[in-house]
């Protein structure tokens, strides 16, 4: 100690000289001649590669024209992938695109000549330079919707069907939940909970499948916690911020305003996910668009529509600022609808899911305070019950649809 | 009305009009039409031009013996290398003197043969010979010299014996890996009297498993799918066609060959000069082959492949080119 107190001055002074910035980026650089001299050295020590490359492609896309079949490659492995030949059911078949390697991590577009017939199944193999296949089945072949302007207004309608309408009709409760004893309202809020518990679970699990289906490159699975993650910070963010500011107003019903505003992002986030996977199903074929379907939806998220309007029960909100706020739960349905037929992509899908699901954990860490009863407790029997109840009732609902 | 029996209602159209409309639309390419594959193999790399090895038969060096019997000596050398089977899929092949299929052997009946093998590769291997020859000289493990490992070498000595369409190959276990590497070859044995004189030619059929799954990827006569799409064979009107073929493919237990626009007579085995049957399509088992004759009445584009159609697709199709 005494003698690191005697001379202490001295190295501080000489690091003072060097300007903090320099310190900062001494590290860097050093790191970046380390991986020059090692790249340019070869890799010293490390010898020749261990086996043969590695080649990995998976299929992102797959769209269906008259007489083609275009297929959105992605390369997954570590070494650039030369596809050469394709097959479809045991023949080769002539294609454009890919003529170069496909590097890692690098996308490329084939289009595969093929008199197709509706209905039928397909197996496309892709024979790369060293003899490799790489396999993908188009189990039930199906001509992908043109993305013209009737394509669009009809996803937009569905977008409508199944996010926008049955919110606003949801929403109709408002009526109602003002004039319900207080610890009504609690059991309303608690069932809401619940029904916001369900919507994590479905958003989560949606999310893993399609990251199975994917390129694993971008993280797979990973991507849905990611987005998750993403989701919960950015709203707990947003929250703080609006918080300060309504803190500074004293605006009695401010707290509930901004829950309703955090719950309807939280939906609209989730309606997004929902939107993305009823396009996409929808653009290969796998979506019967009956009427049954549309209504089991309307149902489903009609329960999303009351999880808006119970905090703001205890405040007159305008019916622009009620527009607004359904319009931000149910109309990224119509996006998302717009994204999964048009553009879609099992990395950015996983994550829109995992955003969802992030966001709607937020909304309900936000909404546990206030189901507290006077001994300050959360899972008390009035609240577990509606809890309860709005998981049954998202289950139960949710059975009539499958996507 | 149904519209198929209006269109048959309708003036027939001549194959004429029907190219000029394909012409018309977009000009199709070539794989369209027949299936075939992007791009072209480079013959120089591989070292070997399929249109060059049909026509391509070995007769050896000959001596005459002491009795008066003819000696005929032939070299074989096991060699390593990667084949581009189909524009560019490259095959690590295992070969007889870098060409799949090996040199075709060609002798006549009753000669005393004296094959020199030298094994070049990095594998053990052998040269089985499908004919009439001593215990000793069988190319299997345990029997004579056996297996003849890497840098080894031996000479397989025995009568050309009986005439026909025969095969060769390596049998050193695991026997499809060695054959489906192309570790086989033609070995044609003329009658005494010899035959008339035709337009000769040899194809051995088999089949290429390029990812290693014990399935074919590709199937081909003479090493290379669809060698014989583009260019096809030339041959003349009217001459007598002789096609030696035999059948190596490994994983599927037959394959077949179809002529279009003719029949021809088929000689099982070769070993009789009487055919035995006139037929445009035979089926050969793994190890079978025969000798085929025919001649074109026309000229024109004619086609040959398997009549399995998966292997026609795959690669086992080609066009004979009859000119005047």
């Amino acid at each position: 100690m005494e003698a690191r107190g005697a001379t202490g001055d001295v190295p501080r002074e000489r690091h003072g000289r060097a300007p903090r910035w320099l310190l900062g980026l001494l590290p860097l650089v050093l790191i970046a001649v380390a991986i020059g001299a090692f790249v340019g050295l070869g890799g010293p020590g490390l010898g020749g590669r261990a086996g043969p490359p590695i080649e990995e492609l998976a299929v992102e896309r797959t769209v269906l024209k008259p007489g083609r079949f275009e297929l959105t490659l992605r390369n997954d492995g570590p070494d650039a992938v030369r596809v050469v030949q394709v097959q479809v059911n045991d023949a080769f078949v002539g294609f454009s695109g890919a003529e170069k390697p496909i590097g890692r991590l690098g996308s490329e577009t084939i289009g595969v000549r093929q008199p197709w017939v509706e209905g039928e199944a397909y197996s496309v193999a892709l024979l790369t330079s060293t003899g490799a296949t790489i396999a993908h089945e188009i189990p039930v072949a199906v001509e992908t919707p043109a993305n013209n302007l009737s394509f669009f207004a009809l996803m937009a309608l569905l977008g409508i069907y199944v996010g926008v309408i049955p919110v606003a009709l949801g929403m109709l409760w408002l009526p109602w939940v003002r004039r319900i004893p207080a610890t009504w309202l609690q059991a309303v809020m608690a069932l809401t909970v619940g029904l916001l518990a369900f919507l994590v679970i479905d958003a989560t699990l949606e999310g893993l499948d399609v990251a199975a289906q994917g390129s694993q490159a971008f993280g797979g699975a990973a991507l849905v916690f990611v987005g998750m993650a993403v989701a919960y910070l950015l709203l707990s963010g947003v929250s703080a911020w609006l918080g300060d500011r309504r803190e500074r107003a004293r605006d009695a019903g401010a707290s509930g305003a901004r829950l309703a505003l955090l719950i309807a992002v939280g939906i609209g986030l989730h309606n997004l996910g929902e939107g993305v996977a009823i396009g996409s199903s929808y653009a290969v074929g796998a979506l019967a668009l009956g009427a049954f379907l549309i209504v089991g939806f309307a149902i489903h998220n009609t329960t999303e529509g009351l999880a808006i309007v119970a905090p703001v029960a205890s405040y007159r909100p305008s019916i622009r600022r009620l527009a607004v706020l359904g319009l931000i739960a149910g109309a990224p349905a119509v996006l998302g609808a717009w994204i999964g037929a048009a553009a879609f992509n099992t990395s950015v899908a996983a994550f829109l899911f995992g955003m969802g699901a992030g966001a709607i954990v937020q909304v309900v860490v936000q909404l546990l305070p206030s189901l507290r009863d006077r001994a300050g407790r959360t899972l008390h029997p009035v609240a577990v019950g509606g809890m309860l109840a709005g998981m049954a009732i998202m289950f139960v609902t949710g059975l009539a649809v499958s996507v | 009305m149904l519209a198929g029996a209006a269109l048959l209602e309708g003036r027939p159209t001549s194959a004429a009009e029907h190219h000029q409309a394909a012409a018309a639309t977009a000009a199709p390419e070539h794989s369209d039409v027949h299936g075939g594959f992007r791009g072209r193999v480079d013959n120089a790399a591989n070292g070997f031009d399929p249109h060059v090895l049909l026509r391509d038969f070995d007769w050896g060096k000959t001596r005459r013996l002491a009795s008066g019997r003819v000696l005929r000596s032939f070299e074989l050398v096991a060699l390593e290398q990667e084949i581009e089977v189909a524009p560019g899929v490259r095959f690590p092949a295992w070969t007889y003197n870098g060409r799949i299929p090996g040199p075709t052997i060609r002798a006549r009946e009753g000669e005393r043969l004296q094959i020199a093998f030298a094994n070049g590769s990095n594998h053990p291997h052998t040269v089985h010979f499908h004919g009439i020859h001593p215990a000793s000289m069988d190319g299997v493990p345990g029997q004579g010299a056996g297996i003849i490992e890497p840098g080894q070498r031996t000479v397989y000595e025995f009568d050309a014996l009986p005439f026909g369409m025969h095969l060769y190959h390596c049998h050193v276990r695991p026997l499809a890996e060695h054959i489906a590497k192309g570790m086989f070859g033609a070995f044609i044995i003329d009658p005494a009297d010899g035959r008339e004189d035709a337009d000769e030619m040899v194809m051995v059929m088999h089949g290429l498993d390029t990812n290693f799954d014990r399935e074919n990827e590709i199937y081909a006569v003479n090493g290379v799918g669809f060698a014989y799409m583009d260019p096809p064979i030339r041959v003349r009107r009217g001459e007598l066609v002789r096609l030696y073929l035999g059948n190596m493919t490994e994983f599927d237990p037959i394959n077949s060959y179809h002529l279009h626009g003719n029949f021809f007579h088929y000689y099982p085995t070769g070993t009789s000069l009487r055919p035995s049957e006139l037929t445009d399509t035979v089926m050969q088992c793994q190890g079978q082959r025969g000798i085929l004759e025919w001649r074109f009445p026309s000229t024109g584009r004619f086609m040959f492949h398997a009549h399995q159609s998966e292997f026609t697709e795959l690669g086992w199709q080609g066009f004979f080119e009859v000119v005047d």
